[in-house]
């Protein structure tokens, strides 16, 4: 069964290669520039705000950096 | 044995996920941060400084250490009122470490704060792994925190609060030019979730009295989050944010955010964004109950009633040119933040008007500026 799910999917290829990734890997694409700040706002929102969780900033995806 | 389209995906995608990345996972950058930070709104003022240090160790560990200090000052609309001082000071520490494996990096971190009438204990831990060619990562983390409450104004006062939060993160390359991130977060309280400070508000005759608030022992709350930026067709990148809230007190909440980021002349970036957030009141919140023990909870936490936040921002950061740098300094940056926060309360009113009929004073609203000055380097 095995053997058959391997040959019923060919593995998914990377559409956007790594020499294509000169844009996602500019500091300016990042979700968190400065940690420190984005972590403050987070608290002053946090603080003021009911909603809490999901803020990210986590590290991107490309990496690239 | 049929194997269905969807299965088959899915499938697909699993023996993807343990075929593992081509490109491993990335350590974060060795970087150090200095930073002042002050908000001033609504009669209070919070400012202080804020260090963090990251630092490889080896080539497969990273570690990272933060400072936080928080000075309050002042009196916001809750002390006029009729509460207590709050805290005069919070200090706050952070440690953490991340480790990589192959194309895995494993976080944990712990994080302690204390007040005079607080004192938190944060765990957490994390896994995220690059698949697909680093297209995409995925990320669990759990985080456990034990809190103690007290009271500046009776020192036997003591209760327990624990918290634990469950996090999904996906980063998923779309195209060249276009990242997005989604985010879905759990997190439970259980204890004791008042402000020992606060009170709620009933009418008693004509006229208003106060009463120690009372709320659940317990909290559950989900999130869920979409952001995405995308590198436009010049150097700048359009950046966006939705979140979803809702918890079982009845909070329902959301918020966007759109950013602009433009570099200018390779040292100067600039970014301007708007916030946008809304949020509609938990079920045992009231500005002014009919009467005392009206109901099992009661509440009269501005932060639990119906509001809207307008937050407009801008930053401008300076790095300063390698030129002079030497080995152990590769790049060095100065920033200003500041953001203008506008709070606008539904059905939470000017208490502080005594000579109104009660119920029928201002509805409250606040202005805040929010600013941050620092200095990073990079190493």
């Amino acid at each position: 069964m095995l053997l058959l799910m391997l040959s019923g999917c060919s593995p998914i290829q990377p559409w956007v290669k790594p020499y294509e990734r000169n844009n996602l890997a500019d500091p300016i694409m990042s979700f968190s520039m400065d940690p420190v700040e984005s972590g403050y706002m987070h608290h002053v929102y946090q603080a003021r705000e009911a909603a809490r969780g999901a803020e990210g900033g986590g590290g991107g995806g490309c990496g690239c950096n | 044995m049929a194997v269905t389209d969807p299965l088959r995906t899915l499938l697909c995608i699993a023996l993807s996920l343990i075929g593992g990345s081509v490109y491993a996972a990335v350590l974060p950058a060795d970087r150090a941060d200095v930073m002042y930070h002050s908000y001033d709104g609504g009669g209070v003022k919070i400012d202080g400084p804020a260090v963090l240090v990251r630092k490889s160790v080896t080539d497969d560990v990273s570690v990272s250490a933060q400072y936080y200090v928080d000075e309050i000052s002042g009196a916001s609309i809750d002390v006029q009122v009729n509460a207590s001082e709050y805290a005069e000071e919070r200090t706050q520490y952070d440690i953490g470490a991340d480790y990589l494996i192959n194309k895995t990096i494993v976080s944990v971190g712990y994080s302690n704060s204390t007040e005079n009438d607080y004192d938190a204990d944060t765990y957490s831990i994390g896994i995220s792994q690059d698949f697909f060619g680093d297209l995409s990562t995925l990320s669990l983390n759990y985080a456990l925190g034990n809190d103690i409450v007290g009271k500046s104004t009776d020192p036997d006062f003591e209760e327990d609060k624990k918290t634990q939060s469950y996090q999904f993160g996906w980063t998923q390359v779309i195209t060249k030019n276009l990242l997005m991130n989604f985010i879905y977060q759990v997190i439970t309280d259980e204890g004791y979730l008042n402000n020992p400070y606060r009170s709620y508000r009933f009418l008693n005759g004509s006229s208003a009295s106060y009463l120690t608030e009372k709320y659940p022992e317990t909290r559950t709350s989900h999130a869920f989050a979409v952001r995405g930026r995308y590198y436009m067709p010049y150097r700048a990148a359009f950046g966006f944010e939705y979140r979803r809230f809702n918890d079982t007190w009845g909070i329902n909440a959301y918020n966007m955010d759109v950013s602009y980021t433009h570099p200018f002349n390779d040292n100067w970036i600039i970014d301007v964004h708007y916030r946008y957030y809304s949020q509609n009141q938990a079920d045992f919140y009231a500005d002014l109950f009919p009467t005392a023990d009206f109901q099992n909870y009661m509440a009269r936490d501005k932060e639990l009633s119906t509001f809207t936040n307008n937050t407009i921002g801008f930053k401008v950061s300076y790095e300063i040119d390698t030129g002079w740098s030497n080995d152990w300094l590769e790049k060095a940056s100065v920033s200003l933040a500041w953001d203008m926060l506008s709070l606008e309360y539904e059905n939470f009113r000017d208490a502080r008007e005594t000579n109104r009929t009660p119920g029928t004073e201002s509805l409250y609203s606040l202005e805040a500026d929010v600013i941050r000055f620092f200095i990073s380097a990079w190493f």
